[in-house]
């Protein structure tokens, strides 16, 4: 179990260049979001949202049935499919594979599903060199972090601090301009693809009735990664899957929009299986990893399952007040915001990070404007019962739960919840002229109060709406 | 017979914000509705709910609803306490049949107060006069469970001698969030500093918002930042004159 990063989260909070950093680029992000499913430009914007929906539900239901079918045309076209249960599998499948074709270097393209189980490092350990080809992905590996945000890895990253990163990393001169800064990293990352053995990739989505892997960029990194090297390798978590070619259509107008307001991404690749005879371009060989990792457990849930609808689109974030301010690394996961506020407890229990489905004011942003209409505020709530259901009997959670369960005492009972309410009124003298608290007495300066406190006025309670209609109905009488 | 109203005035307009209530019975009694207060009422169990403590929040919320039971309409000063009632107690009951029952029979009676003016009494101009620079404030529920956005709007736009200038971000969250607030209150103190900004940038006097919770919180940081804007509930400007 990990407590709460408080003091982490005060650091960024205190921390202004990184809350406007934060803020202008989440902003960016909402406006050319807001831009492109405008009404006027995207008539029909819920209704692919409620279709995406649909055929996501609809897939999971019958998951199992389309992972075969996925899997016989992955074959059917020369390709293999590995099913990995964890990230233990999908490295040991792919050491074997590096050592097999006597590979050195491995390229990827950004991919959450590989860093959510730490792949990159798990084969440096094997002393592989593993090069990330996203530039905000290949700022983040150099700078040693892990990604900010699900879409943009550096968001956080100033130009001057990408010079310095670049300049410390590689070596080269202090550039600050990001043209520059792209130039130093396509020179390097050319000879990197060039040289690769392997290409390993994510999958935006498969697509089950032809056995291909989608993938969506604005860089062309990723059609390198699966074009230039010899091998191909595509890491997939199981709730990828789409059941046909013709459902893109939905799914590819979304995530663009969703994700960075783009009517479609610089780079849409449908891959599928090797290269062919007569065919120009493509790898030799062509693997498919479907990863577990948690998912069925989560499958499990009938309710909490549309957790593994999302497409990793990132609006959820850039659209949340938090997230907004405490940024993406104050999240115990590599899924940050509201998404992984929701994923993160089911996929790694409950109890892991317990305060974490609490870490929301539940002002329901993200459900406005996820794609695929994840209810998350609800799954939220949800979650929220079910910690305070397993804490039940555990020390840190033992105030608040008496806390509440006199509460609901008083609530019921009209004449007591008067009689404290008439003991609270004695505070009215407290306050300012316009009836606030600056600071309350010393004992009552605790807990959840100090807490409000600490930061806000208090409105001093003073005589109660029904005291006060009382003295008004006796009024009107006389 | 004029209709008969039951104000539920929320445990937080009870204790802290008695105004907003008593502004709220005021326009009512205006409009020619018979408005009453019935004693019993407490809260409506959302604290608990939203911490968590689903049986807590439905001893709560059976007492609302036996308090409530034969009201002809029940006229709400909160979106969010209004969308617990109408949209949650669905989720908390469903394993409790007969308090499902008794909800589904009065939520279609229950109304946040500024879509009761406009879709029940049916009134734009109540007759109001503030002669002020206010804005108004999106809560998030009022928002986003019951969709009320422009009602309040077109309510301020009749008032006499107001002009309603629009901050920036108004639909993003005070902070405010029930016990998130005190839960995080660095973060919570966050998101409001972002609000109490926008707010500032408009130059109004007042700002105006249907929960008033999230005024307590915008309020409440109003007076740290050393601001003299105030803020009101919608009722509190309905009712000058």
């Amino acid at each position: 179990m990990t407590a709460l990063p408080r003091e982490q989260i005060r650091q960024t909070l205190a921390d202004a260049r990184l809350q406007a950093a934060i803020y202008a680029a989440t902003g960016r992000l909402m406006e050319h979001r807001r831009q492109v499913v405008a009404p006027e430009v995207l008539p029909d914007y819920q209704e692919l949202r409620e279709q995406a929906r649909r055929i996501k539900e609809h897939t999971l239901e019958n998951l199992d049935a389309y992972l075969e079918q996925f899997e016989a045309r992955v074959r059917a076209r020369g390709g293999q499919v590995i099913w990995a249960k964890d990230g233990a599998e999908v490295a040991d499948f792919l050491l074997e594979l590096a050592r097999r074709s006597q590979a050195r270097l491995l390229v990827k393209s950004k991919s959450m599903t590989t860093e959510e189980i730490g792949l990159r490092e798990r084969l440096e350990a094997h002393h592989f060199e593993v090069v990330e080809t996203d530039l905000g992905e290949y700022i983040i590996q150099l700078a040693h972090e892990r990604p900010y945000h699900i879409v943009a890895p550096a968001l956080h990253k100033t130009r001057e601090e990408v010079g310095e990163i670049f300049s410390q990393r590689l070596g080269v001169e202090r550039e600050n301009a990001p043209e520059r800064q792209t130039k130093i990293a396509r020179a390097i990352l050319r000879q990197k693809f060039l040289a690769a053995d392997i290409g390993i990739t994510g999958a935006n989505f498969l697509v089950a009735d032809s056995g291909a892997v989608v993938l969506v960029e604005n860089e062309g990194n990723a059609r390198l990664t699966t074009s230039a090297p010899r091998i191909h390798v595509a890491v997939a978590g199981i709730e990828k899957l789409i059941p046909r070619a013709q459902d893109l259509a939905v799914f590819l107008k979304l995530l663009g929009r969703s994700a960075t307001g783009q009517p479609l991404t610089v780079y849409t690749s449908v891959l599928s299986g090797p290269r062919r005879e007569g065919e120009w371009d493509g790898p030799e060989q062509f693997y498919v990893v479907l990863l577990d990792n948690g998912r069925s457990r989560v499958l499990a849930d009938r309710d909490k399952r549309q957790t593994l609808y999302c497409i990793r689109c990132g609006a959820c974030l850039n659209h949340c007040p938090v997230y907004r301010r405490i940024g993406g690394h104050n999240y115990p996961w590599v899924y940050s915001g509201p998404i992984g506020k929701i994923a993160s407890p089911q996929f790694q229990g409950l109890t892991q990070d317990p305060w974490l489905p609490f870490a929301s004011s539940l002002c329901g942003a993200c459900a406005e404007v996820c794609p695929v209409k994840i209810e998350i505020p609800r799954l939220l709530l949800e979650l929220r019962a079910e910690v305070v259901k397993t804490q039940a009997r555990e020390k840190q959670r033992r105030a608040e739960r008496w806390a509440f369960k006199l509460w609901a005492w008083v609530m019921c009972r009209p004449r007591v919840y008067e009689a404290l309410s008439l003991a609270a009124g004695l505070l009215a003298g407290e306050g300012d002229s316009q009836g606030w608290l600056r600071r309350l007495p010393g004992l009552l300066n605790a807990g959840p109060l100090r807490a409000w406190m600490d930061y806000r006025d208090l409105p001093a309670p003073g005589r109660s709406f029904r005291a006060l209609w009382r003295a008004r109905t006796a009024r009107v009488r006389e | 017979m004029p209709a008969r109203v039951s104000l539920f005035v929320t445990c937080i307009v009870d204790q802290f914000f008695p105004r907003a209530g008593l502004a709220m019975a005021e326009v009512l009694e205006r409009l020619g509705y018979r408005v009453e207060f019935p004693e019993a009422q407490t809260c409506c169990g959302q604290p608990a709910f939203n911490t968590g403590y689903r049986e807590e929040a439905r001893r709560v919320a059976r007492h609302f609803l036996s308090v409530f039971r034969d009201a002809e309409y029940v006229v709400v000063p909160s979106g969010s306490c209004t969308s617990m009632i109408t949209r949650h107690y669905e989720e908390l009951f469903r394993k409790d049949p007969e308090a499902l029952e008794q909800a589904r029979r009065l939520v279609p009676r229950v109304w946040e107060f500024s879509q009761f003016l406009l879709e029940v009494a049916g009134v734009e101009d109540v007759g109001a006069r503030l002669p002020a620079v206010v804005t108004y404030h999106d809560s998030c529920h009022a928002l986003r469970e019951l969709g009320i956005r422009e009602g309040p709007r077109r309510l301020l736009a009749k008032v006499r001698d107001l002009e309603l200038r629009e901050m920036p971000a108004s639909q993003e969250c005070c902070g405010f969030g029930g016990t998130f607030s005190v839960k995080f209150p660095d973060v919570s103190a966050g998101m409001v500093r972002a609000k109490v900004d926008a707010i500032h940038q408009t130059g109004a006097q007042y700002v105006v918002s249907v929960d008033a919770s999230c005024l307590m919180q915008i309020q409440g940081a109003l007076n740290r930042a050393g601001s003299p804007v105030r803020t009101l509930h919608l009722a509190e400007v309905l009712v000058r004159q």
